[in-house]
This record gives structure tokens, sequence and C-alpha cells, in this order.
């Protein structure tokens, strides 16, 4: 899997809940950020990697998965999406349609369900619902991993103990972004 | 269970975990998650943390503390070992034991910030000036970080000298679940040659690098050498991987090993006959491996994040019976498992 955006999204935390799902359910994981001198507001992505085997090269080249928090990332992983593979995107940022069709797309206006709803800032996790409302936790999916109870627990051990205040809100989140 | 750790942060509470209370350090990409860590802990577990104004400073803090018989640390990534390298020389020279972390970046000069596995020479053949080696470990997982950051500090312990972990920024950003060994279970060894103070009840200790008489330091030196050959029997490590029966044996450490060994597994797929051998201590060289090795495959492929640094490496340890070939992507390029697959069906 991979995700990304700009720097600040929460793209690395996403990230880190959906390896930290895949530990809880028994699978091997890693978790890789992109690094480099961007900051706040600079592309910022990772790549994710759930697998029943041990996990060689954790540099996701061709993911199964992409989520999509803003347009540049899109533009520049959308062609290495394997044949099949899933897209969940933010399409109150993304105005344009993806124009492969062999592609199952998610359009999810994350950013704006965030704001309506009170949740600035969790957009990562509303797109990370639906991540594990249509693919880590879809029985049906082929990249599926874990059932629907993992997630609570891996948000758990991703929120600090010092923001604590921050799981329901989290929680909201990833509810609102299952339902979607 | 497991929990989720950047190599970086692993590296640091491991070495929390194995004695180590003194840590000095300058921060540097891709390495800088380690030092705020120690930052973090160490005040904690009432150890010290101290950011030194430079690199050289650090190293020669290492040095100290070292002299006292502790166990200390340092990290930093490649153009601040080369800063760190005088001091480095200078413990050698003074036979203290240490760990330095080397989580490299792409070079030569300042370089890029992005994996690489350029300063492989450096690690192994150059730390500093003088005859010298230091011990060498290359981990490939995070796992591996953790448990070898015991090992190094052990065998620097062991042998008098200093200890390197020559990471990557892959391999020290990424995250793998690890499990930590138990706090409070490092055995630390009697370090009798300690300048640490002896209230007038033995004569002094000194540590010193520097002897003026030719015959003195030459005698010194040779002294370490029959060291380093005991080391050399001893301490050489390596993983085969899918051997027995392999015709092409890939050769690779640290995270291009990761990359080599999806290769193997998509080359067998394919029903090629191709195995990994996986140096995890570099020096010494795991040359009695490739030996075996040497006796039934017909080629080797070193799989490198640099130029090509290690092939000389295993053509001395195979004692060239058989081809050596080299693929590898440098200045912070990671190796792709289709780009290493490509040059095996080349080869095959």
């Amino acid at each position: 899997m991979i995700f990304a955006g700009f720097g600040g999204q929460g793209v690395l935390f996403a990230g880190k809940v959906a390896a930290y799902a895949g530990l809880i359910a028994g699978k091997e994981i890693s978790w890789l950020p992109s690094y480099g001198p961007e900051m706040r507001g600079g592309t910022a992505n990772c790549s994710v990697c759930v697998s029943d085997r041990p996990i060689g090269s954790p540099l996701v080249t061709a993911p199964n998965v992409l989520v999509a928090m803003n347009l540049p990332s899109l533009d520049k992983f959308i062609d290495t999406v394997e044949p099949g593979g899933t897209v969940i995107l933010d399409s109150s940022l993304i105005g344009k349609k993806v124009e492969r069709e062999d592609l199952t797309v998610y359009y999810v206006p994350s950013s704006s369900l965030a704001e309506e709803k009170g949740l600035a800032g969790l957009s990562n996790m509303i797109l990370t619902g639906k991540l594990f409302q249509a693919v880590c936790a879809n029985g049906e999916h082929p990249c599926a991993f874990c059932g629907e109870d993992v997630l609570d627990q891996a948000l758990e051990k991703c929120v600090p103990a010092r923001k604590a205040n921050m799981l329901d809100l989290n929680r909201q989140a990833l509810a609102l972004g299952r339902a979607s | 269970m497991k929990v989720l750790m950047k190599g970086n942060e692993a590296l640091a509470e491991a070495a929390i975990r194995a004695g180590c209370r003194h840590f000095f350090g300058y921060p540097i990409t891709p390495q800088t998650e380690l030092a705020a860590y120690m930052s973090k802990r160490m005040p904690k577990v009432g150890g010290t943390y101290l950011q030194a104004e430079s690199e050289i400073s650090a190293i020669n803090m290492v040095l100290g503390a070292a002299s006292a018989g502790v166990r200390a640390m340092t990290s930093s990534s490649s153009p601040g070992i080369s800063l760190k390298s005088e001091g480095i020389s200078y413990m050698a020279g003074s036979d203290l034991p240490a760990l330095i972390i080397n989580v490299q970046r792409g070079g030569p000069g300042l370089g890029g910030i992005q994996p690489s596995q350029a300063d492989y020479w450096q690690a192994t053949k150059a730390t500093g000036h003088g005859d010298f080696q230091i011990l060498v470990f290359a981990p490939s997982t995070v796992q591996e970080m953790v448990d070898l950051v015991s090992d190094a500090f052990d065998a620097a312990d062991r042998w008098r000298m200093p200890a390197m972990i020559l990471a990557d920024g892959m391999l020290g950003q990424m995250m793998e679940p690890v499990a930590l060994p138990e706090e409070g279970r490092a055995q630390l060894v009697e370090k009798p040659w300690a300048a640490a103070g002896h209230g007038g009840k033995r004569p002094h200790n000194v540590i010193n690098s520097l002897y003026l008489t030719p015959d003195k330091l030459e005698e010194l030196v040779a002294a370490r050498y029959f060291r380093y050959d005991q080391v050399k029997r001893q301490e050489q490590r390596a993983e085969t991987y899918l051997c027995e029966d392999a015709e092409l044996i890939l050769v690779a450490y640290g995270a291009s090993a990761r990359v080599a060994r999806s290769a193997v597994n998509q080359a067998r797929e394919r029903g090629r006959k191709v195995g990994l051998i996986r140096p995890i201590t570099l020096w010494p060289f795991p040359a009695d491996c490739l030996q075996e090795a040497a006796k039934t495959a017909k080629a080797f492929l070193s799989v490198e994040m640099s130029m090509g640094q290690m092939v000389d490496d295993v053509k001395l340890a195979i004692d060239c019976k058989a081809p050596v070939h080299f693929y590898g992507r440098t200045g912070g390029m990671i190796p792709t498992p289709a780009g290493v697959l490509e040059e095996i069906e080349r080869l095959v």
C-alpha cells in the first residue's frame, strides 16, 4: 500500500495505523516513509507492506492499494498501481476522476466531511476508515488481512498517551469513513 | 506483543537495554531520530545524553567515556562518520571498546540523504589512519538492529576494539515489529584496564595511542593484529538462503540483502537455481561461508547500494574460484527486485 499527500495531512500516521493492524492480525509488516528536506505543505508518502512471508524490499513500487490525499500524489502514483488495484482518494481536494479503467476507485470527500463534522485535520482517518471497510477488513477483497475489530486496537496503539483525548475524535473519523 | 519501531529508535532503545548510559552525538539526517530518542530516554535511566558541538567533539567524548570503562556510543551518518574517523583511529590505537552507528546516506561529500551503502570501504578498510580494524555489523531488519546492538557491545568489550553497526537510511527510517530484550539483563564485564579512579590502591592505568618509539609501536600493532586473527576465526557471521543447490549465489548485506532475497524468491519461482549469502559481519568478512559455497556455486553476484565496494572481498574470500559479478545502484537509489532479477536472468 502507498499513502500519499501533503506533509501535515497525516499520511504517515494513517500508514502506521494500517501497519499496526497488520501486526495485530499476525502478519509480517513494514512501514517505510519518504523522507527528505520537505516540510509542512510539501509532499509526503509511506510504503506499507502486509504479507504472510518475510518482507524483502519494504519500498512499494507497484501498490495494490493507493490512498491519495492530494492531486500531486495521485498523479505521481496512479500509473504504478497494480492492475485490478484499489484507489481511495480525497475527492474534495482532487477534482478529477481517475482515467484508468482497471482500478476500483473510491471517491471520498474526506476534507469536507472532516470540516462539516468538526473533525478538522482527521481527513486521513476518514480515508483510513474507508480503506478498512473497502479493503483491509473486507473479506471479499484479495488484499484483506484483518477483521473489523482490529482497526480500533491499531488506533489505540498509534495514539500516544499524552494525546489520549484525540482517541475519540479519531474513532469518529474512522467510523465516518467506514460509513461513506 | 511486539511493538512497531523505527530502526533508528530501536537502535537507541536496544543500546540502553544493553547497558549503555553514555551517548554523545550530533544531528544528521537520516540518523537524527536515534539521537532524539536518546535525549528523551537517557535522563530517565540516569544516563548521559550530550549533543556535542561537532562530530569530532562527540567521538572524543566517547573516547573519554570508554576510557573510564563504561559502555559509550555515538551515532551519525556518512559525512559525520568521516569527521569521527580520527577519533575512531585513536580509540583503536588505545584499545578502547565503544559502539559507533553509521546510518549511511549517499556520498561522496555532502552527497544526499537517501539510503546508501557507499561507506563499505570506509567501515571495513579505512575508518581512520593507521594499521587497525574495527568490528562491523550489518543488520538487515529492525529486529536484527536490536539484536546486533548488544552483540556489538559485547564483542567490542571482548576484543577491546571499537565496533560499528553499518545501517542505512532505509533501515533507520523504516518501522518493523520488534521484540526488545528485557531491561536490566545486560552482562557488563569487569574492565581492570579502565582509568576510572583507584584511590591510590593500585598503579594508575594509562589510556594512550601515542608511542614515539618505533619498536614499541610495532610491537603493539603486531599484538593487535594477533588479536584480529582470532577475531577473524571467531566472529564471522553470515546467513545463507537457498544455497544448497544454487548455481548462482547473490551476496548482499543490509537493505540490499532484503531486495536480493525478494529477487531470489522470484527467480526460484521461475526454476532458477539461485541463493543468497548475507554477510552479518562485514569485518570480519564471512570468508569461510563463501569458501564453502564456492565449492559448488558456478558464479557469484554482489548486490549493493554502492559502485561495487564489496566485490573484491567476495573475490578474495573465494580465492577467485568463480566469477564475481556486480549489480548495484548508488547515490541514494534503492535497487528493485525486478532490477536484480533481470541481472540474474542475464547471468544464468
